[in-house]
């Protein structure tokens, strides 16, 4: 991002030929919108079977299945699914609903039900009646079989549930039958991105919130970059924080119902010593991560679809509840689960290449304590937001055009949940 | 007692048991339980030879430190995470954080 100085004369970035982002999607319009789609109960239905019974869902990585025998469950609580995907003895990644066909126990589980677990297995067995099913789904034992009646093995393998994998992330589409493949759903903005080598950065800090808003609003506060001097005003040191410090991305773009925000400007360690923190002068990292940029070879033109110089990150918005930040040789993601109409679960992953060395190691510390001191600042603010939208005393809120990823996320899925709801009505018609 | 640190930062001794923690879930607790003065006497001690400690830890291989050298290396990710306090927040607590809570639940080790 790009700040500015109002009193200079800097000049911002080139906008499209309409003047404004907003404006060059014409169909986005440049009307308030309404977040009743963040507080309703009934609107949080229809996202269910809308949207994340629909759409293709991250769940991981290829790394987290580093082996044959690899597996790990995600709780989707918004589709009422729990999925198992496991690496097969033949390497390839499946996805079973988390279900054992006797009498409906949750198949795999660890302490607690309800709580996710990954592992290492040949087989999953039922902690109920120790039914035993292989890395591919097929029912391989039945305890006391000959008390059945006729109970055909082959017809009780586990449910599946449909996996691809773009790129080392591993998606799932509760779909009977998804409408798109991964690929086709990704569009090419997205795959734009097929070369760049995220299988190199497995040195990785995971977290996990549940925090007190709705999945959108929160999604929101990480598409984009206005809100970053009020509610941040701490990543600049107060000598030299100016208190109208105006923010300015260098480009956006659209693709279906992805989005992508690129900054650039300055480098953060380029800018006179007194712009950064002493921990960061020392460490060599920070707010925008290590300084030293890894070499990761030749990285897609599509990491940068704006021909934005210098580059600074790339922010994919990626249908429905992914986010995939591309920093200079690091990554950061984010998923947004919902739990509820006014709750989710956020996950945050920060991908590095391995350390070689302990000073990289602290400057990959320094970048992963960073950010959650600043993810702290949204999740709390948040869940204020939520709160006084709930009010429902005002619903109608002017987005500016830095806001324009906003604009466009809600405009999709209201998409998707209008197009489900006429579905419907026409099935019952 | 024997010494926790290496030779080479004996005066830094007296923060080890309260600083050198293995993960950043305990580091995050101990500063947020942790008075600004307390934070702050941390800091001052041994911000002015970080990039000696940085430069001590360098020389070992991140997979095989002796176990003096890898409390050095948790004392340094400490003095990362109470920086936050001292340079940034001026105080404990993230700034508008309110309640929320995010737990790191992976991280390489060391």
């Amino acid at each position: 991002m790009k700040f500015r100085d109002p009193g200079a004369v800097v000049p911002g970035w080139p906008r499209p030929t309409e003047g404004t982002w907003t404006e060059h999607y014409c169909d986005l319009g440049t009307e308030p919108i309404s977040f009743e789609d963040s507080v309703s109960a009934e609107f949080y239905e229809l996202e269910r079977e809308a949207i994340f019974k629909r759409a293709w869902l991250n769940v991981g990585r290829i790394e987290d299945l580093p082996r044959r025998g690899s597996y790990f469950t995600k709780e989707i609580s918004i589709a009422r699914a729990s999925v198992v995907v496991a690496r097969g003895l033949d390497d390839e990644i499946r996805a079973f609903h988390n279900i054992c066909r006797h009498r409906g126990n949750k198949l795999v589980w660890d302490e607690e039900p309800r709580a996710e677990t990954a592992g290492f297995c040949r087989q999953f067995m039922c902690k109920y009646h120790g039914w035993r099913y292989d890395l591919e789904g097929a029912l391989v034992f039945i305890q006391q079989e000959e008390e059945f009646f006729g109970v055909n093995k082959d017809e009780y393998g586990l449910a599946p549930v449909h996996c691809e994998v773009w790129n080392g992330f591993v998606f799932v589409n509760l779909d009977a039958e998804p409408r798109q493949t991964l690929r086709e759903f990704l569009g090419p903005m997205v795959t734009a991105l097929d070369g760049y080598p995220f299988g190199a950065l497995t040195e990785r800090y995971d977290f996990v919130a549940d925090n007190n808003s709705n999945w959108k609003l929160f999604a929101d506060a990480f598409q984009e970059y206005y809100h970053v001097p009020a509610l941040h005003p701490q990543q600049i040191p107060s000598a030299v924080r100016s208190p109208e410090m105006a923010i300015e991305c260098a480009h956006f773009q659209l693709d279906g119902p992805h989005r992508l925000v690129t900054t650039g400007g300055q480098r953060r360690w380029d800018l006179p010593p007194e712009y950064m923190y002493p921990i960061e002068r020392t460490t060599r990292s920070g707010l925008v991560g290590p300084w030293e940029t890894p070499d990761l070879g030749p990285l897609p033109s599509g990491l940068n679809p704006g021909g934005v110089e210098p580059w600074g990150i790339t922010n994919l918005q990626i249908f429905p509840n992914l986010e995939i930040l591309v920093y200079g040789g690091w990554y950061l993601l984010y998923r947004y689960w919902p739990t509820s109409p006014a709750t989710h679960r956020f996950e945050a992953s920060l991908g590095f290449h391995p350390a070689r060395t302990a000073r990289e190691r602290i400057e990959h510390e320094v970048a992963a304590v960073v950010f959650k001191e600043f993810a702290l600042q949204d999740a709390g603010t948040l869940g204020g937001t939520q709160a006084a939208l709930q009010t429902g005393v005002v619903d109608r809120f002017p987005l500016n055009d830095q806001e324009i990823l906003v604009r466009h996320f809600h405009k999709v899925v209201g998409e998707w949940v209008g197009t489900y709801r006429a579905h419907r009505s026409e099935a019952r018609a | 007692m024997s010494a926790l640190l290496p030779t080479e930062f004996s005066e830094l001794e007296a923060f080890a048991p309260t600083w050198c923690l293995a993960t950043e879930t305990e580091r995050f607790e101990r500063r947020q339980a942790s008075s600004m003065a307390e934070l702050q006497r941390f800091y001052d001690a041994f911000s002015p030879r970080l990039d000696e400690a940085i430069e001590y830890c360098n020389r070992h291989p991140l997979d095989d430190m002796p176990e003096e050298v890898e409390r050095l290396l948790q004392l340094v990710y400490s003095l990362v995470m109470i920086a936050m306090a001292v340079e940034i927040f001026a105080q404990p607590k993230t700034v508008d954080a309110a309640d929320a809570v995010i737990r790191r639940v992976r991280e390489p080790r060391p």
